[in-house]
């Protein structure tokens, strides 16, 4: 004991023959090794994803398979019944275009718009700070508040848009955005592209901020103007930055269902339905658990084929 | 005609972007510069780093707008203009190549910005990639080339559309020892060949030696003094340059309200030098460096002045037997002394000193 306190007090005064002595303990201790701490760091994203991404998707693949529904949960196999059923129904192959369109015109907006606005955050003015906080915003709030907020501006008699409209001599009579088909879909699109803009807007702002400044002032020199910079310069060098910033946008777009949901409850007449809200319509509040998982399952493969995209343009990004 | 001139420059930047800063926080990185390149000529910019020659050639360049004063290219006032508008071509000093392009890409894209038709274009590359030797290389990106061939692309895609002036902001200090040596050679010959007026930046005393036609030595915003690399070296304007310049730097005895400076390499064994026209002081020698070829001498003067530790740098000719420890007689030729007020530091005439004597 005493030679153990002895040990620990005191600066470690090595031997005077200057060889090296270790100061305490020989033996590394359990945070010394790299393995253990490796595994210990991860563990917790393992568990987690395992048992929020994994387990439920093995239960949807079982479950497209089943005859489960809420009132009768006992699992019986009825092989690709479900699969028959969802490819008879015309709403299923409306909901998979509306996905399609609802993504891809989102996800052209977003980049763009996002490219726009992350050009004027890094332009320097005054009071970027204020103007940074404002663009942030509507990606900071609860969708589904955001969404309630949108409810009441697009509500067919009190919209302000509306008003505005008719006020500026715009329109004659109220648009009944959420009320016809293609102005829902208009309206959504628009709410999803103002939620995801500010993302997209950051994405493309940390590539733009990584271009060293030299190059673009070394293209100042050499005569470009603005548009010969963005095109020849900027574009090119933050590419694989905006890839990752539309991939992002196109698969939170594919997967959403909370801006159709809660503006348009899918309608009117199942225009705006999109496959993950027909899935739950069908799987929970239908309560068709069986098709609701076969319904989902087909966002799967351009779910896998987006994160192969982002990981591709990581590693572009990477080898730059 | 000056090819470049600028007057009064004064650039000032705010502190803002550094934290909180007062308003008399400001810096000043050119408190006032009067400069003039004349055509065809090789003028450096030297100083220590933070002296603002960046900043000046930045300004001439574009890049940076003067706080006030004026930058005239060929004789019009340029101030306000884009850089594009004002015919210069700069490397800099990371050569700052677009890595998307290749090679003939990057030499032509000045070319393209100019709109000249393609054909023309890719002609006009091939032959700045020849001058250059790089025509092999014109089909790789820049992350395939090694730093001395980054550098000569640099140059390529700066020279390739004739500018009037060619800023060179240190082009050399990413390459190894070895390579810049051959690299300032090359730049030399490469500029008087094409004969375009180039204002080089270094803070690199040797490259400004041998490359200036004539130094502008910068120090904390402003021009010490403009001169060749003579005038430079053998008449320093201050106290500034005549440490600045030299290795080991001019050796500075303080005696009474004036500095008498003389380089190392003029303070030799008194017998090495004349005897009609020479100061003697004793020097006791406290350490000895033997570097390619020539002895550094420390040790510490006396009589001359107040007690001073200086250098001597006694060529391999001097073959006079020293050791540390020892005082020996040393001289300087009477012609070679500079004086210098001791407060201001500014340049002098010279003052009698009776030989041998202290006072």
């Amino acid at each position: 004991m005493t030679h153990a306190r002895m040990r620990r007090g005191g600066p470690p005064a090595g031997p005077p023959d200057g060889r090296f002595r270790p100061a305490r303990r020989s033996k590394p201790g359990l945070a010394d090794r790299e393995g253990f701490l490796a595994w210990a760091m991860l563990l917790p994203s393992v568990v987690y994803i395992i048992a929020l991404v994994g387990v439920p998707f093995l239960l949807a693949i079982a479950f497209a398979f089943s005859d489960v529904t809420t009132g009768d949960p006992s699992y019986d196999f009825v092989g690709f019944r479900n699969f028959e059923a969802i490819f008879d129904d015309r709403v299923f192959w409306r909901s998979l275009v509306n996905t399609v369109v609802f993504t891809v015109i989102t996800m052209i907006f977003i980049v763009l718009l996002g490219k726009i606005l992350a050009n004027i955050l890094v332009a320097d003015f005054r009071g970027k700070w204020f103007v940074r906080f404002l663009v942030l915003l509507p990606w900071t709030t609860p969708v589904a508040l955001s969404t309630i907020s949108w409810l009441w501006f697009l509500d067919s008699i009190y919209s302000p848009v509306d008003w505005v409209l008719r006020q500026l001599g715009v329109i004659d009579t109220n648009v009944v955005w959420l009320g016809r088909p293609s102005a829902a879909m208009v309206s959504v699109i628009a709410v999803q592209v103002w939620r995801l803009t500010p993302l997209a807007a950051v994405i493309v702002m940390a590539g733009l901020v990584a271009i060293p400044r030299d190059i673009d002032e070394a293209a100042r020199i050499d005569g470009a103007g603005f548009w010969r910079r963005m095109f020849e310069v900027t574009i090119p060098l933050t590419l694989p930055v905006i890839a990752v910033a539309g991939l992002f946008g196109a698969i939170m777009t594919f997967t959403d269902m909370t801006v159709s949901y809660v503006l348009t409850r899918g309608g009117p007449t199942h225009s705006t339905d999109v496959l993950a809200s027909w899935a739950y319509f069908r799987g929970i509040e239908g309560g068709d658990v069986g098709q609701g998982a076969a319904i989902a399952l087909f966002l799967f493969p351009i779910l896998l084929a987006g994160a192969i995209a982002i990981l591709r343009a990581v590693r572009r990004l990477e080898s730059q | 005609m000056n090819a470049v001139e600028v007057r009064g420059l004064v650039k000032t930047f705010d502190g803002h972007l550094r934290g909180r800063r007062r308003k008399d926080d400001d810096v000043r990185a050119l408190a006032g510069v009067d400069l003039a390149a004349e055509p065809g000529e090789y003028l450096v910019l030297l100083g220590p780093s933070g002296c603002g020659k960046t900043t000046l050639l930045r300004t001439i360049a574009g890049l940076e707008q003067p706080t006030e004063g004026e930058v005239l290219i060929g004789g019009h006032v340029v101030n306000g203009l884009p850089p594009r508008i004002r015919q210069v071509a700069m490397v800099f000093q990371s050569y700052a190549l677009y890595p998307h392009k290749s090679v003939l890409d990057n030499i032509v894209f000045p070319l393209k910005a100019e709109k000249m038709p393609r054909g023309m274009r890719e002609r006009r590359a091939k032959e700045a990639a020849g001058r250059l030797g790089i025509e092999p290389l014109l089909g790789r990106k820049p992350r395939q080339l090694s730093g001395g061939e980054r550098q000569r692309v640099a140059l390529a895609r700066a020279l390739v559309r004739d500018p009037a002036v060619f800023l060179l902001d240190e082009p050399l200090s990413n390459l190894d020892a070895k390579l810049r040596a051959t690299a300032r050679d090359e730049l030399k010959q490469f500029q008087e060949q094409i004969g375009t007026t180039t204002i080089y930046v270094t803070h690199d005393q040797a490259e400004a030696m041998g490359l200036g036609d004539r130094i502008a030595v910068l120090e904390k915003g402003r021009v010490r003094q403009i001169g060749t690399p003579v005038e430079v070296y053998d008449d320093p304007a201050d106290t500034f340059v005549a440490t600045f310049i030299g290795s080991p730097p001019m050796n500075l005895v303080r005696r009474d309200d004036r500095l008498i400076g003389f380089r190392p390499e003029h303070l030799l064994p008194a017998e090495n030098v004349p005897y009609d026209a020479r100061v003697t002081m004793p020097m006791r020698i406290e350490r000895m460096e033997y570097l390619s070829g020539d002895r550094h001498v420390y040790g510490t003067v006396t009589r001359l002045g107040e007690e001073t530790r200086v250098i001597a740098r006694l060529p391999a000719t001097v073959t006079t037997p020293l050791s540390a420890g020892e005082t020996h007689e040393f001289a300087v030729v009477a012609g070679r002394l500079r004086f210098f007020d001791a407060a201001a530091g500014g340049r002098t005439p010279a003052v009698p000193i009776g030989n041998g004597g202290g006072s």
